[in-house]
């Protein structure tokens, strides 16, 4: 084992002297004297080092440190013997005693990896999921590149402040709530409860269903829920786009034609 | 010497240099040639830097088409070909009170595809809310969103919204009577919120009414503020997919 530069041996050497409750140059005298001598056995020690273990130190409690590094100085044919003598100091230097590994950490079994106690049944990405998502991102192309050249996007007449077209309806994904706002009073009902609410329950969803299975049957309430929202809104949004006409009055499009000008290109209007 | 055989050693000469060997990575299929094998399919997921966002193997549940239905997916392709498509609109369209509603005509009429890339651009944005809000109740339905995966579904619904907004804040940009009251008819309905209502229509409007301030906001919210947004959002979305365990599920 190479020689310890001297800032790292000191450091040590601070450590010891700290867990030892002696002086730092104790601590340091100790570490000097035992480092090289179980260490490099063969290698003569230089002549300083064997006598310093043998001061102050660690006087009367400890006889077998000195001694030790004497025994493996002379008999170094026997190191099994020289570690089993020197169990506190042997993590300083000792290639026999020296641990080579150390414990860092201990994972529980609820890390933040999630381990899972059986492999579960799993298919290679490439090809098994590549080639759907690429097949559906074909269809999708195409599906829109068709519905491109068939139909038009709406473009009316210039914007225009002084002429309020009649009905003025917002985009499809707020005719529900516009739809809402015609029956209910607009501070409360209309836009507050289903924009600020809805939107917090929305994303409260997880924390307010606390059942913990994924199965439909076992979970018949919340798809019921969730189902009806789906309807309402679904049926507020077809009222709103093919149900209202000039005033926002009720209509019936197959009689006054489909006040939605999103759809201008979609179904021939009568009702422009 | 035929065309061919040079034509061939050319590719090969190519293919053995340090460009080539410098641009794919030491596993790719492009560099080794790819034989069906286990490791070669790992190979082709780890080495393309798109095909990253999804682990080397899946559920087999979930490459079922008819568990997802692809709604995910289809919602984030249809993102990007908005911004294909929308990149290429932006450089026909200044969003002025006196230019915008001009540009989109000219838009139509005279500029090589660009009606197509137009009515791509509009269809695909009412496609990507329908897809998205159909992805969440995919996901309502099978209970994916329950442990660990409940912030991801916070996560989306915060999509959801965004989505929303990129919308509707595109519907103004064209400056046609459909646009304009069809944005004063929405932000009107902001100003019945109760307390901040006033603010909020006036925060969105940049003005009490809609006005030409009003379009230059709503395009710098539409082509860059939100997109920005939007995309950490989707950025943490995919993460978290991965990280909470993969796909939901099986029932």
């Amino acid at each position: 084992m190479a020689e310890l530069p001297e800032h790292l041996l000191r450091r040590s050497a601070e450590a010891k002297a700290k867990a030892l409750g002696i002086s730092v140059d104790e601590a340091m005298a100790i570490l000097k004297g035992d480092a090289p001598e179980p260490s490099e056995p063969a290698a003569a020690p230089e002549p300083a080092a064997p006598e310093e273990p043998a001061t102050p130190a660690e006087p009367a409690t400890e006889p077998e440190p000195t001694a030790a590094p004497v025994a493996t100085a002379t008999a170094v044919a026997d190191p099994t013997k020289a570690t089993r003598v020197v169990p506190q100091e042997a993590p300083v230097a000792g290639p026999e005693g020296a641990r080579t590994q150390r414990l860092l950490t201990v994972v529980r079994a609820k890390a933040i990896q999630q381990t899972k106690p059986e492999p579960q049944d799993k298919v290679n990405t490439w090809p098994h999921l590549m080639l759907i998502e690429f097949a559906a991102l074909l269809a999708v192309s195409a599906i829109l590149v068709i519905m491109s050249v068939a139909l038009q996007a709406p473009l009316l007449e210039a914007a225009n402040f002084n002429a309020t077209p009649n009905p003025s309806k917002a985009p499809w994904y707020f005719l529900g709530l516009q739809e809402l706002l015609s029956y209910f009073d607009p501070g409360v009902a209309g836009v507050s409860v289903p924009l600020i609410v809805g939107f917090a329950a929305l994303m409260g969803v997880p924390y307010i269903d606390k059942n913990p299975s994924n199965k439909p049957s076992d979970r018949k309430f919340a798809v019921m829920l969730f189902t009806f929202f789906i309807a309402g809104s679904a049926t507020l949004t077809i009222i709103g786009v093919l149900f209202r006409g000039p005033g926002f009055n009720f209509t019936y499009p197959w009689r006054d034609g489909i006040f939605f000008d999103d759809l201008k290109d979609w179904i021939p209007l009568e009702g422009h | 010497m035929t065309l061919r055989e040079r034509v061939k050693e050319a590719g090969d000469k190519l293919h053995g240099s340090q460009l080539v060997d410098s641009i794919l990575r030491p596993g790719s299929p492009f560099k080794q040639g790819y034989s069906d094998s286990p490791r070669n399919r790992s190979y082709v997921i780890m080495n393309n830097v798109l095909y990253h966002l999804h682990p080397v193997k899946v559920k087999r549940h979930g490459v079922r088409l008819s568990y997802t239905l692809c709604l995910g997916g289809i919602s984030f392709f249809l993102f990007i070909l908005l911004t294909i498509t929308g990149i290429f609109l932006m450089f026909y369209y200044a969003p002025t009170a006196e230019n915008a509603y001009q540009d989109i005509q000219e838009l139509s009429t005279s500029v090589a595809f660009g009606s197509l890339v137009r009515n791509m651009h509009r269809w695909g944005a009412h496609l990507m809310v329908l897809s998205v809000f159909l992805h969440m109740s995919r996901v309502f339905y099978h209970g994916a969103y329950k442990a660990p995966r409940e912030f991801n579904w916070v996560v989306g619904v915060i999509l959801l919204l965004l989505t929303l907004l990129l919308s509707f804040t595109g519907y103004l940009l064209p400056w046609d009577q459909l646009a304009l009251w069809a944005v004063t008819v929405g932000t009107n309905m902001a100003s019945f919120v109760p307390v901040f209502g006033g603010q909020v229509q006036f925060l969105l409007l940049g003005a009490v009414a809609v006005s030409a301030d009003t379009l230059l906001r709503w395009y710098v919210l539409h082509v860059l503020f939100l997109p920005f947004v939007i995309v950490i959002f989707m950025a943490v979305h995919f993460w978290r997919v991965r990280k909470d365990g993969g796909i939901s599920g099986p029932l």
